[in-house]
């Protein structure tokens, strides 16, 4: 590793703490940061490219809040499907223009039977099952057990704050599996 | 603060779905948007200020891929109904904790766990599990197959437009 490379993953680091509550409301929002980080604005342009480009960003834009808008219902759905067939219902799920999220996670026998989550809004309940109905009629050749978690009180919600975070760049582009055993709780 | 509450322009609502992704990172970003709503990139500021601090739009920037940069777990608690608020309050308490939502099922209080480390992540929530008693369901992403294009708004008729 040369310092050079060694320098502006440091730089990385340093603007994902800049950047991750959001730019500030200002005309030119990469030459402030950049003044607070005391590098020129190219350098900070530079470095979200390079985020962006290896898939450490996935999306830079205007963040919506769901409930505020009037999506006063949603749910996380959660499927119960066979191991064989996970990734290619996991696929289709995850297109669905109202899915939000789409995450294959471990199974915790006896109490948490479900490996397939979903999360899905709708302006209320009724919209929220419709779509779920719709999510079931993508595979319409098979039946898995299913539960819809309508959610409650939000007692927090923000971006996730990775201050003090170092960047894992041999990270895997599509992480299969994870660093956190399944049995980290036994 | 919420579509009912909010009287949204159309140029609001252009605002809020056609620029979810794809800030261009030039160094007048709220220009460019500016441009293609066909106002001031003042006016645009000035929007993005209004919708942030009624809640509309949590920020203007990132979202970064799960477990790339630090990593991160889905946790869940089974609580008793009349402890949720008392039990959030102290799972709130960690900085690591970004999310937490109370959700209908036995397993009632869904949390997301970010850290630096794997063994900082454990820690939280092997402290968690002590300090509230309660076993904790770890259920971190195995593999994601959610494409984040941003979120299609639909726009219910009701809304003044």
């Amino acid at each position: 590793m040369n310092t050079e490379k060694l320098s502006s993953q440091q730089l990385q680091t340093l603007l994902i703490g800049e950047v991750e509550a959001g730019l500030p409301l200002v005309p030119k929002p990469y030459a402030e940061i950049a003044n607070r980080l005391g590098v020129t604005e190219s350098q900070v342009i530079d470095a979200l490219e390079e985020l962006k480009a290896d898939g450490c960003i996935k999306r830079f834009g205007v963040i919506v809040r769901h409930r505020e808008l009037g999506y006063l219902a949603n749910a996380m759905v959660v499927w119960d499907v066979p191991d064989q067939s996970v990734n290619k219902i996991g696929e289709l799920f995850g297109h669905a223009p109202f899915v939000t999220l789409c995450y294959r996670r471990p199974r915790r026998m006896p109490n948490w039977p479900y490996n397939l989550f979903t999360m899905i809004h709708g302006f209320d309940r009724n919209h929220v099952l419709e779509q779920v109905g719709r999510l079931r009629d993508l595979v319409p050749e098979s039946e898995f057990p299913s539960a819809t978690l309508f959610s409650g009180r939000r007692f927090k919600q923000r971006g996730a704050r990775y201050s003090s975070t170092f960047l894992n760049p041999e990270a895997p582009k599509t992480r299969i599996s994870s660093d956190i055993k399944p049995n980290l709780i036994t | 603060m919420n579509q009912e509450t909010i009287k949204l322009s159309k140029t609001e609502q252009r605002l809020l779905n056609d620029f979810q992704r794809d800030l261009p990172l030039d160094p007048r970003p709220f220009n460019h948007i500016a441009e293609q709503l066909g106002v001031t990139e003042s006016e645009v500021i000035e929007m993005l200020r209004r919708l942030k601090a009624g809640g509309l739009v949590s920020r203007v920037g990132p979202v970064f891929t799960a477990n790339r940069v630090g990593v991160s777990t889905l946790a869940a608690v089974a609580v008793e109904p009349s402890e949720i608020v008392e039990i959030a309050g102290m799972i709130n308490r960690y900085p690591e904790v970004n999310h937490n939502y109370e959700r209908e099922h036995k397993f009632n209080l869904w949390f997301v766990v970010t850290a630096s480390t794997t063994s900082q992540l454990r820690q939280v929530i092997e402290d968690i599990e002590l300090k509230t008693g309660i076993e904790v369901l770890v259920l971190p992403m195995l593999n994601d197959f959610y494409i984040d294009l941003g979120f299609p708004i639909e726009w219910r008729d009701q809304v003044e437009h």
